[in-house]
């Protein structure tokens, strides 16, 4: 196959380009895939950037954050988030997991979100936490054999996980 | 509240009424928020663009001070109506793009707006005349909360509030203020407050945000991260290093003044004195010169100018406002006529 521009050269580099829906395909030599790719460069925008970060981050375990990872929920794939630099829905944060917590530690320089959270959810939180505390403090009694305070404690963690 | 309605209205950043609004022109908070159950505005089919919508316009209409707001779809507005919204600051210009089951709030006084199924399923933005961040910050977060207990948000007690973008994760929060830095550029210090900013995860953007350039002075500066720290300790940050940028601004004045007085004034009465008498001019060098202007009149050079009109002529000599005053399509040349008028009625009256 020749070049679609200088029709002289054997095209080696092959690209589709879609702009509203449009499909372009062109088949170029090195050179004028070279002159193609610095006209390309001016809509570089941030989604490319943070694409750029998105690989970089994942370049050190390539097996696991396969650019085949999708979210169960919405469908998204890491190579869709790759291209357009947006995830598709919050669950697309768990199934992407492995590769974001560099990203965002690129991004922010932290993984772990201090500040405000829902009134919902911030006693959702609590109540969790409290859970786990009371379900620790079990353990511990058992271990100690102090049975009275276990079965008060007992008591409390059904209260708690009553619906 | 129609839309008409605002354009007989000014904004309440408009008015010059917040502290500093010499030298800083807005405080702008604005968060970022995606109901959980649904995927995010640009992965969501057209049925659940619209249910998303659907819900947000309840649950932001039912709250007590949202509740005589402005509600518009963007879909169903003409182009000039679409950049009227983007010149007055209520919604971005990606806004305008796709408009389809997009919806924009704006509450009195032009201090709120929502933007629904922008990026992210809610941007809410509170903007404030002047160097006001906590305040804006007091008023968006009421605004939240309130909504937080009607909608249930995608929220991750790692991540925080998701967004489609990571780069708003953690907060979706966005703090910035609108600066004019004349002094700054005319002494060119500016390319050096520029470049410390950047090391401070902090980031300068021109007068629409994201992409645009700075043009009048003018430089919107805003945190660059938002996961990992408080909201009080973001905005804490940007109001100290704000502080400074004007302190630079006030002396870099002072210096002028003192060393290069005859020059500054005669600067500052040319573009007076351009804007009184032209009869054709283009938006560019209308901000040029009522940056100018405005210089002019923060120093007491200029005395018979209020800030409100300069404001106000920044906002209105846009090309979708001068359309809108006229209430007819106009080309660029029929605009740059328009313009000259409204700024000579305006600068004569006073």
């Amino acid at each position: 196959m020749v070049c679609n521009i200088c029709a002289k050269n054997q095209a080696t580099v092959h690209l589709t380009e879609i702009i509203d829906d449009q499909i372009t395909e062109l088949h170029l030599c090195e050179e004028c895939a070279q002159k193609k790719g610095a006209q390309m460069e001016s809509h570089f925008g941030l989604s490319d950037l943070l694409a750029g970060l998105a690989d970089l981050g994942t370049q050190f375990n390539k097996t696991k954050t396969d650019a085949k990872l999708k979210c169960p929920k919405c469908g998204l794939t890491y190579e869709d988030f790759k291209k357009v630099g947006r995830l598709g829905c919050g669950e697309c944060y768990t199934a992407f997991k492995e590769a974001l917590v560099p990203l965002l530690k690129r991004i922010h320089g932290s993984t772990q979100h201090y500040g405000k959270s829902p009134k919902k959810i911030a006693k959702a939180v609590k109540a969790k936490n409290e859970l786990q505390d009371l379900k620790e403090k079990l353990q511990e009694a058992i271990q100690k054999e102090d049975f009275e305070e276990a079965a008060k404690l007992r008591d409390k963690i059904r209260e708690k996980e009553r619906p | 509240m129609t839309l008409d309605d605002l354009l007989n209205n000014t904004g309440e950043w408009i008015r010059c009424t917040g502290p500093v609004c010499d030298i800083v022109m807005s405080s702008r908070v604005r968060l970022a928020r995606n109901l959980a159950n649904y995927p995010f505005s640009h992965w969501a089919s057209k049925k659940e663009q619209e249910t998303i919508l659907g819900t947000a316009k309840e649950s932001i209409l039912s709250i007590k001070k949202l509740k005589d707001s402005l509600f518009v779809e963007i879909g169903k507005l003409d182009p000039i109506d679409k950049q009227f919204l983007v010149e007055r600051h209520l919604m971005s210009k990606e806004h305008m793009i796709d408009a389809e089951n997009k919806g924009l709030c704006v509450g009195q006084d032009e201090v709120i707006s929502i933007m629904i199924n922008e990026e992210d399923h809610l941007r809410m933005q509170v903007m404030k005349s002047g160097f006001n961040l906590k305040e804006a910050w007091q008023i968006i977060n009421d605004i939240d909360t309130e909504l937080g207990n009607l909608l249930d948000f995608a929220y991750s007690v790692d991540f925080g509030y998701l967004t489609a973008c990571p780069t708003n994760a953690g907060t979706g929060m966005r703090a910035s203020v609108m600066l004019h830095l004349p002094s700054l550029v005319m002494t060119k210090q500016i390319g050096k407050v520029l470049q410390a900013i950047t090391k401070l995860s902090l980031t300068a953007r021109g007068l629409y945000g994201e992409g645009t350039e700075a043009s009048g002075n003018f430089f919107q500066i805003s945190n660059q991260v938002s996961l990992g720290h408080k909201e009080e300790d973001i905005i804490d940050n940007i109001d100290r290093i704000i502080k400074q940028i004007v302190g630079h601004e006030q002396s870099a004045r002072e210096t002028l003044l003192s060393q290069n007085r005859e020059a500054l004034e005669d600067r500052i009465w040319r573009a007076y004195g351009t804007l009184k008498s032209a009869h054709i001019i283009t938006s560019t060098e209308t901000i040029d010169l009522l940056s100018l202007v405005r210089l002019g009149v923060d120093l007491g050079v200029i005395k018979q100018l209020d800030r409100t009109l300069i404001n106000e002529l920044f906002v209105i000599t846009q090309p979708a406002h001068l359309q809108k005053l006229e209430k007819k399509k106009l080309g660029p040349n029929q605009r740059d006529v328009k313009r000259a008028e409204i700024i000579r009625e305006r600068i004569g009256k006073q």
